[in-house]
């Protein structure tokens, strides 16, 4: 079946999946930053505290809209067959299972956010900030996930969009650190080492991986779906 | 029946949406901290005064039913219906 | 243990003033040293009076008649607030579950030493306290809440405990002892109930108020280890016999912690409404002129030197000098120290016992600290005086506890009643008497500064 629809080229499914996550990465990365202008209390006559606060809970909604259409455009999409389970439950698929299922762990991470900011009022403030916290570790989940498994990780535009995101977080979080938690230095050292070791990953990972030879089969894309599968010459080359 | 807007003091951490939001009612000291006297709410200032309530990241602001006899309780800005 | 203010070195025989007068009452008995035992107790006081027997309506009526009592007797909190006993164990009584009754001996104001005298000298009399208060409000459990440094004391009621067992009276309560952090606040009653309940011994936001949910969710009652003395006495005697010594308004006698510049600093028992001149004749007399007096603690008031001879110790009388007895602290600064220096050491103490939970306590008492500081060592700016006003007005009533508006009024009222030494500084800087040693007690160390939220920009 799937070699079948192979020829036919990508469905509007594809491309979808492919913008939805895209934006979606866009404005998870504008959350963190309006979170951290915001705890950093900044504010001018035009852009007030209360607009900064509202914006940061206002874009995450926005960013969730944009999670389930990459999610559901993914399931229905038929060229992998992803099911709605492996959204949610990670590392269980059968494409690329590793790389997809870092964005099924990224989206239960924020799906626990999520769910604890629109309760906030049912529970104590101590673990609503302390669930809130997993939003530093679900972003860099989010783009691992998107540079593995995404099939065109080598475009320009999306790895150009992907680095101005990674330097925007990496900005709001160093300066999250900096300026804050005075009292624990252990705390602050360790949040910067993490940040640190991200980017040292990213540099290192991205040119053998996602940018290098082979990827699609590398990363675990099923051998059925591989573009050498066919040897019978039809097209099917868009899929790399 | 009264409505009246009290701010937990342990729990503030002085970001200031409230003073922004119902600046009728709230002004900032120096440090940041909300000054709110104790009078009751004007009718049409408890509707912003609930906002600010809900805006307020550490839910500090309470607004309070007085209710004879027994002492008022607080609900994050929520109405008593 | 403090040693600035040491119990008198002979035994406290009631004076003959004080024997007419039907006094002593809770010190009846006490030695210098060493505690009553259960014996000797019961010799001087009596038995505790009878529980009733059993059975649930017998209980309840008993408790209802007790408390019946204490409010015929007009007895009021001895742990500062004058807050009508009465009122309080009606208000847990009503309270739905079953209550717990904490006695508090924390004791942090480091003028006072009455409730440690107490607990070391008469534990029996605050134990018996403890159960009928317990027994007035259907509670099956008495805590006595005592300063960790007071070693002596803890000691002296775990024995007393341990006796009564012995001795086999089995009344129904159980008794615990529990020691709390020596901070200036920790005695405060929503930070001993959060200390009891495993947390930081920090104040808490109320509603809920610790007669409806406090230690363990369970409605506490609350009260100084004076007020169930009294209590143990009132059961035993009678609420006419207890309104036989004091105004109307402020029946009965009140141990009070004399210290300063005097022959025999120490704690004694008086009459409500007695004069402070015959109190400090009691006490053998000054050894040099008094400057001023702090009546009520580290949360009172000044009242001028040349004033004392008109001062009568009941809240009645106080309420014109602008202050009150709270917890039965006198404290005399002798003319030899500088009132300005001691106002500054004193206010940046109290900043540094804030819980710094509440940001304009924290910010405010800093402060407050730092310009009076300023005026004593003469670098004030100008604009002082208003900047004071100010800082009063933007730091009393916000924070959580009444720490900031004590410390508020104090400062007020040193400023006042030293208004010629302050102007004086200000001119012309620190004075020779700046640089003695400070004449009022500031132990305990700061709060410990651990993650707390609140208060952090």
């Amino acid at each position: 079946m799937s070699a079948q629809l192979a020829t036919v080229g990508p469905s509007a499914y594809w491309y979808l999946t492919r913008s939805t996550g895209a934006v979606a990465l866009l404005l998870l990365t504008l959350t963190i930053v309006l979170g951290v202008v915001d705890v950093k209390r900044w504010s001018s006559p035009r852009w007030p505290r209360f607009v900064i606060d509202s914006l940061h809970r206002n874009v995450s909604l926005l960013a969730l809209v944009f999670l389930v259409a990459h999610i559901l455009t993914s399931v229905l999409d038929s060229f992998a067959s992803i099911s709605i389970v492996d959204a949610l439950v990670p590392f269980v698929g059968s494409y690329r299972p590793f790389w997809l299922g870092l964005g099924a762990v990224a989206f239960d991470l924020i799906l626990a956010v999520l769910i604890t900011s629109l309760l906030r009022a049912r529970m104590g403030f101590a673990t609503w900030r302390a669930v809130h916290w997993l939003t530093y570790a679900s972003w860099p989940i989010a783009v691992v996930h998107g540079l593995g498994t995404g099939s065109d990780t080598s475009a320009t535009w999306l790895l150009a969009l992907s680095i101005i995101c990674m330097a925007a977080v990496l900005a709001a979080a160093i300066t999250r650190v900096i300026t804050g938690w005075s009292e624990n230095v252990a705390l602050r050292g360790a949040a910067l080492g993490g940040a640190g070791a991200f980017s040292l990953f990213i540099v290192l990972w991205l040119p053998s991986g996602p940018l290098g030879s082979e990827w699609a089969r590398r990363s675990g894309t099923p051998t059925a779906l591989l573009p050498h599968a066919h040897a019978t010459g039809k097209s099917s080359g868009q899929r790399k | 029946m009264n409505h009246r807007a009290r701010v937990n003091p342990i729990a503030c951490e002085a970001h200031g949406m409230c003073a922004e939001l119902l600046p009728e009612r709230i002004t900032l000291d120096e440090w940041g901290y909300p000054i709110i006297d104790g009078a009751p709410l004007e009718n049409r200032q408890v509707e912003h005064a609930i906002r600010a309530a809900r805006a307020c990241p550490t839910f500090a602001l309470l607004v309070e039913r007085d209710r004879a006899p027994a002492p008022a309780r607080a609900r994050r800005g929520e109405r008593r219906s | 243990m403090n040693t600035l203010y040491p119990m008198p070195a002979e035994p406290l025989t009631p004076t003959a003033y004080q024997r007419a007068l039907g006094l002593p009452r809770l010190l009846a008995g006490i030695r210098a040293h060493g505690a009553l035992s259960l014996e000797d107790h019961v010799a001087i006081h009596g038995p505790l009076p009878a529980s009733g027997g059993r059975g649930r309506r017998r209980a309840r009526e008993r408790a209802s008649m007790l408390v019946e009592q204490i409010e015929r007797s007009g007895l009021l909190g001895h742990g500062g607030a004058a807050f009508p006993t009465a009122t309080k164990m009606r208000a847990v009584a009503g309270a739905r579950g079953r209550a717990i009754v904490v006695v508090n001996a924390a004791e942090g104001e480091p003028a006072s030493r009455k409730d440690r005298t107490l607990l070391e000298t008469l534990p029996h009399l605050v134990l018996d306290g403890g159960i009928l208060a317990a027994e007035a409000v259907g509670a099956d459990e008495v805590i006595v809440c005592a300063c960790e440094s007071a070693d002596i004391g803890i000691e002296s009621v775990t024995r007393a405990i341990e006796e009564r067992a012995a001795a086999g009276s089995e009344r129904s309560p159980s008794l615990h002892v529990a020691t709390v952090p020596a901070n200036y606040v920790a005695g405060q009653e929503s930070a001993l109930v959060s200390y009891l309940n495993g947390g930081l011994a920090k104040p808490t936001f109320t509603p809920p108020m610790p007669f409806e949910q406090g230690v363990r969710r369970r409605p506490t009652l609350i009260n100084n280890a004076e007020t169930v003395a009294h209590v143990a006495l009132i059961a035993r005697h009678g609420a006419s016999w207890f309104r036989q010594l004091g105004p109307p308004s402020q029946p009965g006698s009140m141990l009070v912690t004399l210290s300063g510049p005097l022959a025999h600093p120490g704690v004694y028992e008086i009459e409500h409404g007695s004069s402070l001149s015959s109190l400090i004749q009691a006490a053998g007399g000054t050894t040099t002129r008094v400057r001023g007096a702090l009546v009520g603690g580290y949360a009172g008031a000044w009242v001028d030197g040349d004033l004392l001879s008109g001062v009568a110790l009941s809240n009645e009388h106080l309420v014109a000098h602008g202050a009150s007895l709270g917890a039965g602290v006198v404290l005399l600064l002798s003319e030899h120290a500088c009132p300005a220096a001691e106002t500054g050491r004193l206010a940046r103490w109290l900043a540094s016992q804030s819980t710094r939970q509440c940001g304009p306590c924290v910010h405010g008492l800093d402060a407050l600290a730092m310009t009076v500081q300023e005026i004593a060592g003469g670098i004030a700016q100008a604009g002082a005086g208003q900047r004071i006003e100010r800082l009063a007005s933007l730091t009393a009533r916000r924070g959580a506890c009444g720490h900031p508006d004590g410390a508020v009024k104090l400062i007020l009222s040193a400023l006042e009643t030293f208004e010629a030494e302050f102007a004086d500084h200000a001119q012309h800087g620190p004075c020779d008497s700046c640089a003695r040693p400070p004449e009022m007690p500031m132990p305990h160390r700061a709060v410990s500064q651990d993650a707390s939220r609140g208060a952090r920009r």
